[in-house]
């Protein structure tokens, strides 16, 4: 190779400025992404304005109807057609405006409002010196047990940084099932994954236990990131291109122009196995499957609960839908390849969190590993590789978050002392003192279980059925018997709230404001509809369940 | 539109299990004959399906369609046959008088906080597994019937957890901790059953493409829908899985005797006579109806299956030390006579398992609520703590009695029938299977009369000498039940004219014949 066509490599003959031509943007299509991204960049511009009397207010306002007009920005797209005739490709490839994509935009904006609430409850701790506190730090930059730390909760410091991180973290999930090409995929897997890392730090009590989990969580998170990166790298080193459009094209052989610089090892299989199988585990990781799942107990029982219900909601949708977009869009010609590697994961997965959830004694831990066998469950619809498999997916992550919303929300009630009692022997007899939040804590226990005429049983019913219907038969098979093994320890807390006597210095049930209870009504509400008339949701997800190319 | 009466007579139950629930704390009383109304109410709507039903007349009649879940391809649908009928005039008699029974079980022991209200929870409980229950024999959907096969689990599991026998021998906190194993026992041993079922249901979705009882078993007799012989075994054996753990067959019966052991006597009789029918009536209806040559293919294993629940549920009875326990084992034998009867594939012994359903149902509740108003007297379940009880209270010893005759199906009472039936059904067929089951009968009269003579008979006990025979509530409970049984035991006819056409269609959908010229048995 000589020395001038080396060099052409990297040079190009300049064209004059003007002729650069402005990228088109489609604002309408990406409304609900740039409303709320708008609204979080106002929010932190609240957070240095606004006097801190009116903060509180203002940020939970503000949030609130951000997040509630991106989600009528996401109706008003479905209703338009985007989600199905209209869909398209917006933002120069970088987006994909279709029908998974506006489903899992709704889901996670509606759970993201709910989850607010939570953020926003004020009632469960006791007033300091008339201020009433939430469950954030009083001074997250304060070293825990600090004079400096001691002084700021005594005299019942809030902050409210939380709720522009919250948005920021919504955004990139809206940005993440969107995702068209890989980079874009990268950048919104950071803005979703940066503010959920401080969000986990910022815990009221136990903040060392926080910081641990918000520590592990980014240490981790930023391996899988690199991973993800890595493979991304060698994906564009396959095809020449980050786009999945192209990607796809390269990997089903329509492509027969090279790139001259990537001559060497464009198309080159190995180079597609590497890099997908490592951008699948940074995917894989976010999902909390196993063999990826060891930061998710630590992190989930660590993280202040209303972030955790929140994470283990819409984090897990944003990451069910980037998945799916690259397994059903990038990746229909590699079926063959990833398939077998997706029934040892899903497996395992099912396994594994059922298995390891038995053991458990603290209640944050026992949803963090029932999520991991839920994640399970969702790897099977994932793979049965079918239309229905991608409808069965979407609605059952719309069931699940807000039955794991509703969850943890009813976990930040349970208090003793110490804040939250959140070891399970602290719960022996809530049943007797407290039969409403025990009971509301039944159905979502018994939904997880998959109890008939709940939604868990109509979301796992669907899956089930389009992974058998997809030739995933022995998936099915497994998937029913951890079921089994996950029911008993669900029933064990069950039985444990209901038949067990309570204990004399057990921990009191707080009294919500009407925000809490919102959120758990939402959850029970959406439980028990989903449960028994499952048809209009299912119809939704049936039909935005084609993804646009 | 005709009068929706099959939805109406689960949904009365149902809306009583709510208004009961929401009875305030302090109103018990009123909560209890509130939970009676609609037990009551619902015996009429059950009385009213019997005289529309026409014995003569289709299949399934009263029947009922609407769309539910399209996705799924399943549709709320009600019909009821000859059994049906059956089951669910058992259920709708059986539970006031397991209302009545259970007057006082629920009574909170001492007044606890305000919102606790275990008597409302009871009664609602109890009316929600009646409602569910008879929607189970109505649905002719597979996906509806699964559907309430598992959910009828959790109130169940709430009433054998949350409201144990008071009269447990050892100390309560002991009693709490054997309740809730029981509790749990059965509710793991029913939900893997079930799962297991769901993975079947799921296959049969995919091979048959939806879940309609009717439109599948006419698919497949007209040759429309073929399965394969490996595909309809498998899917077979996921179903009758499921059914063997409710019914319960021996090995998968252990759950049972915990259960009613640690149950409250009503509670007992609600898993024995009432929800264990779900899974006999279930084989007769989805096991023979949807794959009859994976059904003939597993007799054999199932006769042998049931005579060992016949004979092994008799010997473990006549080992018991605990009144409830005992009436359990006999319970796994008798479910071993009803699944035999089924299984042997001729009229007279599916018309006599189905009578089998009805006059077990009876005799089981007549001979437990006794019980376990002897044991509230005492507060203990061991037999050796009576002895003498007829001196003292001979009424109560009288009904106990019958019902024990009843239960080893003496001549005169309706049990006698169906057993009946049942032996000469399967001695048609499998003659040696007829002779083993035989030993069952010898074996039932042992236990029960030495059950009597222990706790009835001999010197009174000083712990008995004070005991109250029956009061007018728990006569109330008993007088009806013994009538019904003589009654049945004479003049089995209204019966078998409802149940003898519905077993006709099961035969032609296994193709089977008689063996022998048909007989009218019993008519």
């Amino acid at each position: 190779m000589s020395a001038t066509a080396v060099h052409s490599l990297w040079t190009t003959a300049a064209e004059p400025i003007g002729k650069i031509t402005a990228p088109k943007i489609e604002y309408a299509q990406l409304a609900p992404v740039l409303i709320v991204v708008g609204a979080a960049v106002l929010s932190v511009l609240v957070e240095a304005l606004v006097p801190r009397r009116g903060r509180y207010h203002t940020q939970v306002f503000l949030t609130v109807v951000a997040l509630a007009a991106g989600f009528a920005a996401v109706v008003g797209l479905a209703a338009g057609g985007y989600g199905s005739t209209k869909a398209q490709i917006a933002a120069m490839g970088a987006i994909a405006v279709d029908g998974p994509a506006l489903f899992l935009q709704g889901t996670i904006l509606l759970a993201s409002i709910v989850a607010v609430f939570t953020f926003a409850e004020r009632r469960l701790d006791p007033a300091h010196h008339g201020h009433r506190v939430d469950s954030f730090a009083a001074e997250a930059a304060a070293v825990p047990g600090s004079e400096q730390e001691k002084a700021a909760v005594k005299a019942g410091f809030t902050t409210t940084e939380v709720f522009p991180l919250v948005l920021f973290a919504v955004a990139g999930m809206l940005v993440f099932p969107a995702a068209n090409d890989l980079l874009t995929l990268f950048i919104a897997l950071e803005v979703f994954s940066l503010p959920l890392y401080v969000l986990c730090a910022v815990a009221r009590r136990k903040r060392m236990m926080s910081q641990e989990a918000a520590v592990k969580y980014f240490l981790l998170g930023a391996f899988s990131s690199a991973f993800l990166l890595f493979g991304i790298a060698l994906l564009y080193g396959y095809a020449g291109s980050v786009s999945y459009a192209r990607i796809a094209d390269v990997v089903d052989g329509n492509v027969t122009a090279m790139d001259p610089a990537l001559a060497a090892t464009m198309g080159n299989d190995a180079l597609l196995l590497i890099g997908f199988a490592m951008v699948l585990m940074g995917l894989l990781f976010k999902v909390g499957a196993v063999p990826f799942h060891m930061w998710t107990p630590d992190v989930y029982q660590g993280a202040p609960t209303p972030v955790t219900g929140f994470m283990a909601a819409a984090t897990k949708v944003a990451a069910f839908g980037a998945m799916l977009r690259l397994l059903y869009v990038v990746l229909p010609g590699l079926t063959w390849d990833w398939r077998p590697v997706m029934w040892a994961v899903a497996i395992v997965t099912m396994l594994g969190g059922a298995i390891v959830a038995i053991t458990q004694t603290d209640i944050k831990r026992l949803l963090a590993y029932s999520s991991i066998a839920h994640a399970g469950f969702l790897l099977a619809g994932v793979i049965a590789a079918t239309p229905d498999g991608v409808s069965s997916v979407l609605f059952y992550l719309g069931a699940y978050s807000f039955v794991t919303i509703g969850a943890f929300a009813v976990v930040t009630l349970v208090r003793d002392a110490g804040g939250e009692a959140t070891h399970l022997s602290k719960w022996a007899g809530l049943g007797r003192r407290s039969p409403l939040v025990a009971a509301v804590f039944a159905v979502f226990l018994l939904a997880f279980a998959g109890i008939p005429l709940t939604s868990g049983f109509a979301g796992k019913f669907a899956v089930f059925k389009a992974a058998a219907e997809g030739g995933a038969g022995g998936l099915v098979v497994v998937g029913v018997l951890s079921s089994a093994v996950a029911a008993f320890f669900y029933i064990r807390v069950i039985v444990l709230m209901f038949f067990s006597e309570p204990k004399v210095d057990g921990p009191t049930v707080a009294v919500p404001s009407p925000l809490t209870m919102t959120t758990i009504g939402v959850g029970v509400a959406v439980t028990l509809v989903l449960g028994l008339a499952p048809q209009y949701f299912l119809d939704l997800a049936g039909q935005a369940s084609v993804f646009v190319r | 539109m005709s009068f929706p009466l099959l939805t109406v007579t689960a949904a009365v139950p149902a809306v009583g299990a709510i208004l009961t629930a929401a009875v305030p704390a302090a109103r018990r009383t009123a909560a209890k004959w509130l939970a009676l109304f609609f037990s009551l109410a619902t015996l009429v709507l059950a009385a009213a399906v019997t005289v529309r039903f026409e014995p003569g007349g289709d299949r399934y009649q009263l029947t009922e369609s609407h769309a539910w879940i399209k996705e799924f391809g399943v549709r709320y649908e009600l019909g009821v046959d000859g059994i049906g009928v059956a089951l669910i005039a058992l259920t709708a008699l059986l539970i006031p008088f397991v209302i009545l029974a259970g007057w006082h079980d629920a009574d909170p022991l001492e007044t606890k906080s305000s919102r606790w209200r275990p008597t409302q929870g009871f009664f609602a409980l109890i009316l929600m597994v009646e409602a569910m229950v008879i929607l189970s024999f109505e649905a002719t959907d597979v996906f509806l019937f699964y559907i309430l096969f598992e959910a009828m689990l959790i109130p169940m599991y709430f009433l054998i957890g949350g409201f144990g026998d008071r009269a447990h021998a050892g100390s309560d906190e002991n009693a709490a901790a054997q309740r809730s194993y029981a509790a749990v026992k059965f509710l793991l041993y029913n939900l893997v059953g079930g799962l297991i079922m769901l993975a079947a249901v799921i296959g049969l979705y995919v091979v048959a493409g939806n879940f309609s009882l009717t439109e599948i078993a006419e698919a497949r007799a007209n040759g429309q829908l073929e399965m394969a012989t490996s595909t309809e075994r498998w899917l077979f054996l996921g179903f009758f899985f499921a059914f063997a753990v409710k019914a319960p067959l021996w090995p998968l019966h252990t759950w049972l005797p915990n259960a009613m052991g640690e149950a409250t006597a009503p509670v007992a009789v609600l898993i024995t006579a009432v929800v264990d029918k779900v899974g006999t009536f279930a084989m007769l209806r989805f096991c023979l109806q949807l794959f009859p040559e994976a059904s003939t293919w597993a007799t054999p294993a199932i006769i042998v299956l049931a005579l060992i629940s016949i004979v092994y549920g008799a010997l473990l009875a006549v080992g018991q030390r605990d009144i409830k326990r005992l009436i359990a084992y006999a319970s796994i034998s008798h479910f071993g006579f009803i699944i035999l009867g089924i299984f042997a594939m001729t009229s007279q012994g599916q018309s006599g398992a189905t009578l089998y359903m009805v006059n077990h149902g009876i005799s089981t509740a007549a001979l437990m609520l006794v019980a376990g108003f002897l044991i509230s007297r005492r507060g203990s379940r061991l037999i050796a703590d009576y002895g003498g009880v007829q001196k003292v209270a001979p009424v109560l010893a009288g009904t106990f009695l019958i019902g024990g005759l009843a239960t080893l199906s003496l001549p005169g009472l309706a049990p006698f029938v169906s057993e009946f039936l049942v032996l000469v059904g399967t001695y048609a067929r499998y003659p040696v299977a007829g002779i083993v089951a035989t030993t069952g009968i010898v074996l039932a009269a042992l236990y029960t009369l030495v059950l009597y003579q222990r706790t009835m008979t001999g010197p009174v006990k000083e712990e008995v000498r004070s005991l109250p025979d029956l009061r007018p509530r728990e006569l109330t409970v008993i007088v009806p039940l013994i009538a019904l049984l003589i009654f049945l035991g004479v003049y089995p006819k209204p019966l078998t004219d409802i149940v003898n056409p519905a077993v006709r269609h099961t035969m032609s959908d296994v193709q089977q014949k008689d063996p022998r010229p048909e007989v009218e048995a019993a008519k």
